[in-house]
C-alpha cells in the first residue's frame, strides 16, 4: 500500500492496546504518524504517559516486562527442579537409606512442608540475596556463589572483550571483500566453527595446546592465591573456547546487518552524493546497523555466561557452571535453584540492556513528532 | 549552444542468475541516444521495465543492483565520465550532477537530521562553507514553499509528511548548484492533490537555478508539464524522441499514441436502481490506540453496479473497505448486505456471508502465497466454499483461467513466474472462484503500467457484464472512476464529502475539497499546470 499512517498500520488489537510494549524495535513497528492528540485520548494515567514521554514509557514496560520474566522463570525453575526423579535423602544416603532415615532428612530439610510454601519462602530469601544452604555442604549459598560467579565473570569478560571486537571488526571486513575470498575463508571457517560444539573444540584445544605442544596450562583451576598474570594464563584456552564458539555467530550478523543497511536507498543516495567509502561506512551505514549488532552482540554475552557451563566442566575451572553440575548430581536444591536464576537474571537482563540500547538508537523513538 | 549531457549509443547489461540454470546476461538497455542542453529538461517515459531510471543513472554512471553500463559514451560537457575513476566520478556526483529518488521516505538517511543530509554534498565537495550552505538550503526550502524554512532542517526524516519529503530531497540535489538534475519519479508516491505542489515547486525551482534536468515518469500528462523533450522507452529501448508538443500532441508511433489514448476511456453510469446490494449506514471506526479513522459515512451500492470511493491517503477509504469485510469492526453503525445487517467482526460471520464479498488487493504480489501454484491459489475457495476436488476443481479453475484471458499453461505457474498484470488477473480469478456477489477493489491497477491497468479494468468491466458482479472501487485516480464508476464517494480525512451518481459528483457545483481534487489530477494538455496555478492564485488574491 502507498500510503502510511494508521489506515494501513498494524492492526492495533486490544491485546496490543498497551501501546507499543510489544512491537520489535525496529523502524516498521513504530507508528508513521503521530496517534491521536493528547487530549483526544481518555483512559489511564498510563495511556497519557505513554503518548507524551514515548521513549521513557518504552523502558520502562521494558524493565516492567524483565522483572516479570524474572519471576515467571523462577516459577520454572522451582517446578522443574519439584519434578525431577530422585530426591536428595536418597541420593545422599546411598546405600543405607531406610524409609525411617529417608523421612528424618526430608523432615530436617522442610520438605514434608507443601511446595507452595517452600517456593515463597525461597523467593522471600531469593529477593533479599539469600539463597538458603546448601543441603551438601551446609555452607551458605550465596558465599559460595559469591567466589564462583566471580570467577565465571573473569572468564566470560575476557571471552567477551576478545571476540565483539573481533566478530565485529570481521563483519566488517567481510562486507568490504563481499563474495570475495577474504569473505569466503572467514565464513567457512566461522560455520566450522559454529558447527562443532564447544566441549569437543575445548577437547582439541587441549589436546593440541596443551598436551602435543605444552605452550598452555591445563587444567585451568584458578586459586585466590594466584597472580593475575597466573590467572590470565590459566584461563587461555578456556576463553579461546568460548571465542570460537561465540565468534562466528556474531560476526554473521555483523555482516548481515551492514549489508542490509548498505543495500537500503539512503546508502545510494551517499554514494549518488559522491561521498567516499569511509564516509558512507562510518556516517550513513553505522548508526543504522547498531541496533542489529547490539541485539546479537548481547545474545552473545548472554550465551557466554550461561554457556560457560560446559566450558567450566571441560576445563576444570572452579565457576559457576562447574557448581550448578556438581548440584544437579547430588540433588542440591538450593544450590541448583540459585544458580539457575542467576543465569536466567544474566540472560533476562543482558537481552533487556539490548533492546533498550537498540530503542534509544532508534531517531523515530528518540524525536518523536 | 554546446551540449551540457550528450548519450550515445548507450549499452547497459546486468547478469541474471535464475534458479538451476547458468547465469546469463541480460540487455536491459540499448541503442540510446539523446542530447540536452543547459536549463532543459528531458522527459524519459514508458512503462517499468523500460529502462528510464537505469538510464536516468548512467548519467551519474552508476549501475543499480549490478547493471553495468557496458557500451557507448555519457558526455558531460564533453567529458566521458564513464571512463572517469572511483575518485573522478565522485567529484562530478553530488556537485555536477544531482539525483532526486522515487521514494524520499526511503531515500534519506533516518538517523541525520534534513538540513544536515541536505548540505552534505555541498561541505564535501568543498563548493561551499558551511554557513553558506545552511543559508542557501534556507533559499531552496523558501523556494519549495516547505513549511517554517528556518527550523526545517532541524527535523529528522520521520518528522515531515511525504510531500514535503520530496521537497526536501529536490532541495538536497539543488543545494550544491548542479548543472543537471536527475528526477527518477518525484511524485508518484504523492497524492495527487500534493503531487501537484511538488510538481510546480520543482518547476520553478529548476527555471529559478537554471538547472538542466532529465525527469523520468511513467506519466504522460506529468511530463508534459515540465519537459521542453521527451523520449518513449520500451523494452530498453527508444520509440519515439522530439519535443513534448510533438509527442504529445501529434504521436508519430503507435506505442505512444497507445500510452496519449489510455485515459481517454469512459462508461456511462447505470440508472440508481432500488434494488440495494449493500448498504453503510452512520459508519464510525477506529482503531484500539483511540484514532478515530471514519466519522458517520453513509452510502449504497445498487447490484450489479460499481462505487468507487476515491481520496488521498489517509481519507480512511482502504478502512472502510476494512470495516465492509469485518476485519475492523466498525464502534458505531451499520452494515446491510441484501437487506439483512452483517455481523460487525469477521468471526460473527458465516461461511456464505464471507463468499459473498471478495476482496483484491493493490499488491498482488504480497496477497499471494509464493509458494502456490496458480492451480492451488484459485483452486482454494473452490473447496473451501464448495467443496469441490479432484477433476472438478481443475476443470472449474480452467473455466475462472479462461475468463481472466489467461488459459490453462497458467495452471501450474508459480506467482514469481507471472508479470505484475498477470498476478492481478489471478487475484481476480481468485476472488471469482467464490461467486461473489460483491468484490471490494483496493486501488488494483495502482502498481500497473497504464497499458497493463487499462487491461485489467476492461477484463474488470467484462466480468461485470458476464456475472452482474458489484464492486467497491478504492481508487485515487480520477481517470479511472470515470472510466468505470456507476456511482461515486469522495472522501476526506475519514468523512464522505460527497456522494452520489458519477455525472452528479463530477460535475458542479463542487465542494472545495472535491474542486481541489478535481482540478488537481494532470491533464494531458501543455501549459495545464500554468493554468491551473494561475486561478489558484487569483483565487487567493481573490480571497
Amino acid at each position: 500500500m502507498m500510503e502510511s499512517g494508521p489506515i494501513t498500520g498494524p492492526v492495533v488489537t486490544d491485546a496490543t492496546a498497551g501501546e507499543t510494549a510489544l512491537r520489535s524495535p525496529d523502524l516498521a513497528g513504530v507508528p508513521a504518524k503521530p496517534n491521536p492528540a493528547a487530549d483526544e485520548l481518555g483512559g489511564t494515567f498510563w495511556r497519557r504517559f505513554a503518548f507524551r514521554r514515548p521513549l521513557a514509557a518504552l523502558i520502562l514496560q521494558r524493565l516492567g516486562l524483565s522483572v516479570g520474566l524474572l519471576f515467571a522463570v523462577s516459577l520454572m525453575i522451582f517446578g522443574g527442579i519439584e519434578a525431577l526423579p530422585g530426591d536428595f535423602a536418597t541420593t545422599y544416603l546411598g546405600q543405607s537409606a531406610t524409609p525411617q532415615a529417608v523421612e528424618n532428612i526430608r523432615k530436617d530439610l522442610g520438605l514434608d512442608r507443601p511446595w507452595s510454601e517452600r517456593y515463597l519462602s525461597w523467593l522471600g530469601g531469593a529477593v533479599q540475596g539469600d539463597f538458603g544452604t546448601s543441603w551438601a555442604s551446609r555452607n551458605s549459598v550465596s558465599e559460595q556463589i559469591g567466589n564462583r560467579l566471580g570467577n565465571s565473570l573473569f572468564l566470560a569478560f575476557f571471552a567477551a572483550l576478545i571476540s565483539v571486537p573481533l566478530a565485529v571488526g570481521l563483519g566488517m571486513l567481510a562486507v568490504q571483500f563481499r563474495n570475495r575470498l577474504p569473505d569466503k575463508i572467514i565464513n567457512v571457517i566461522s560455520l566450522a566453527a559454529i558447527s562443532l560444539p564447544e566441549f569437543f573444540i575445548g577437547y582439541l584445544l587441549i589436546m593440541f595446546f596443551a598436551v602435543k605442544w605444552g605452550v598452555a596450562t591445563f587444567p585451568a583451576t584458578v586459586y585466590d592465591s594466584m597472580g593475575f598474570t597466573e590467572r590470565l594464563s590459566a584461563i587461555a584456552l578456556p576463553v579461546a573456547t568460548l571465542v570460537l564458539v561465540v565468534l562466528a555467530h556474531m560476526m554473521r550478523m555483523t555482516r548481515a546487518a551492514i549489508l542490509n543497511v548498505m543495500s537500503s536507498a539512503y546508502v545510494e543516495t551517499a554514494e549518488l552524493k559522491g561521498l567516499g567509502t569511509f564516509r558512507i561506512i562510518a556516517r550513513h551505514a553505522a548508526p543504522n546497523a547498531v541496533a542489529p549488532v547490539i541485539n546479537v552482540v548481547a545474545l552473545n554475552l548472554a550465551y557466554l555466561v550461561v554457556g560457560v557451563v560446559v566450558v567450566e566442566v571441560v576445563f576444570v575451572y572452579p565457576g559457576m557452571g562447574q557448581y550448578m553440575v556438581d548440584a544437579v548430581t547430588v540433588r542440591d536444591m538450593p544450590v541448583v535453584q540459585a544458580c539457575g536464576l542467576i543465569f536466567a537474571a544474566f540472560y533476562i537482563f543482558l537481552n533487556m540492556a539490548a533492546d533498550i540500547l537498540a530503542i534509544l538508537a532508534n531517531p523515530r523513538l528518540r524525536h518523536p513528532r | 549552444m554546446p551540449e551540457l549531457l550528450s548519450v550515445k549509443n548507450l549499452k547497459i547489461e546486468a547478469t541474471s542468475y535464475p534458479p538451476g540454470e547458468p547465469p546469463k546476461v541480460v540487455t536491459l538497455v540499448e541503442d540510446v541516444s539523446f542530447d540536452l542542453q543547459k536549463g532543459k529538461v528531458l522527459g524519459l517515459i514508458g512503462e517499468s521495465g523500460a529502462g528510464k531510471s537505469t538510464i536516468g543513472l548512467s548519467a551519474l554512471a552508476y549501475g543499480r543492483g549490478g547493471c553495468r553500463i557496458t557500451g557507448g559514451q555519457v558526455l558531460l560537457n564533453g567529458r566521458d565520465i564513464l571512463k572517469l575513476g572511483r575518485g573522478g566520478i565522485n567529484s562530478v556526483r553530488g556537485r555536477h550532477v544531482c539525483y532526486v529518488a522515487q521514494s524520499a521516505a526511503a531515500a534519506f538517511n533516518p538517523a541525520h537530521k534534513l538540513g544536515d543530509q541536505v548540505i552534505e554534498a555541498s561541505l564535501r565537495h568543498g563548493i561551499m562553507n558551511r554557513e553558506e550552505a545552511t543559508k542557501r538550503a534556507l533559499y531552496l526550502f523558501r523556494v519549495l514553499g516547505l513549511p517554517n524554512p528556518e527550523t526545517f532542517g532541524d527535523r529528522y526524516p520521520h518528522q515531515v509528511s511525504g510531500g514535503q519529503l520530496q521537497r526536501a530531497m529536490t532541495a538536497m540535489a539543488l543545494c550544491p548548484n548542479p548543472e543537471l538534475i536527475v528526477f527518477d519519479e518525484p511524485t508518484t508516491a504523492l497524492d495527487v492533490t500534493t503531487q501537484i505542489d511538488v510538481l510546480a515547486a520543482i518547476k520553478h525551482a529548476i527555471e529559478e537555478t537554471d538547472t538542466a534536468a532529465l525527469y523520468i515518469t511513467h506519466d504522460l500528462a506529468v511530463v508534459a508539464q515540465i519537459s521542453d523533450d521527451i523520449m518513449v522507452l520500451r523494452h530498453g529501448k527508444t520509440v519515439e524522441y522530439g519535443t513534448t508538443k510533438q509527442v504529445i500532441e501529434a504521436p508519430r508511433e503507435e506505442y505512444t499514441r497507445a500510452l496519449v489514448s489510455v485515459r481517454q476511456a469512459k462508461r456511462d453510469e447505470a440508472p440508481d436502481q432500488t434494488d440495494t446490494l449493500l448498504k453503510i449506514e452512520h459508519v464510525h471506526a477506529g482503531y484500539a490506540n483511540g484514532f478515530k479513522v471514519l466519522h458517520d459515512v453513509s452510502m449504497h451500492l445498487p447490484k450489479g453496479q460499481t462505487l468507487a470511493i476515491v481520496g488521498e491517503s489517509g481519507s480512511g477509504k482502504s478502512t472502510l473497505a476494512r470495516v465492509i469485510t469485518g476485519l475492523l469492526p466498525p464502534s458505531e453503525g451499520r452494515i446491510t448486505f441484501e437487506g439483512k445487517e452483517l455481523p460487525k467482526a469477521l468471526k460473527g460471520r458465516t461461511n456464505d456471508e464471507l463468499r459473498r464479498i471478495q476482496m483484491i488487493y493493490q499488491m498482488a504480489d504480497t496477497a499471494m502465497n509464493p509458494r502456490q501454484t496458480v492451480r492451488e491459489i484459485v483452486g482454494r475457495p473452490l473447496s473451501f466454499y464448495f467443496g469441490m476436488h479432484g477433476a472438478k476443481k481443475t476443470e472449474r479453475v480452467k473455466e475462472l483461467l479462461d475468463q481472466i484471458e489467461m488459459g490453462t499453461r497458467f495452471l501450474d505457474r508459480y506467482p514469481a513466474e507471472l508479470s505484475g498484470g498477470q498476478k492481478q488477473r489471478v487475484a481476480i480469478a481468485r476472488a471469482l472462484a467464490a461467486q461473489p456477489e460483491l468484490i471490494l477493489c483496493d486501488e488494483p491497477t495502482s502498481a500497473l503500467d497504464p497499458l497493463v491497468a487499462e487491461g485489467i479494468l476492461n477484463l474488470l468491466l467484462k466480468l461485470q457484464e458476464e456475472t452482474a458482479v458489484s464492486y467497491v472501487f478504492i481508487t485515487h485516480d480520477i481517470a479511472i472512476v470515470r472510466a468505470i464508476a456507476d456511482s461515486v464517494a469522495v472522501m476526506h480525512r475519514g468523512r464522505l464529502v460527497r456522494f452520489g451518481p458519477k455525472s452528479k459528483v463530477l460535475s458542479p457545483p463542487f465542494d472545495d475539497y472535491t474542486d481541489l481534487l478535481l482540478k488537481s489530477v494532470p491533464e494531458m494538455e501543455i501549459g495545464w499546470l500554468e493554468k491551473v496555478l494561475k486561478t489558484r492564485r487569483m483565487e487567493s488574491a481573490g480571497n
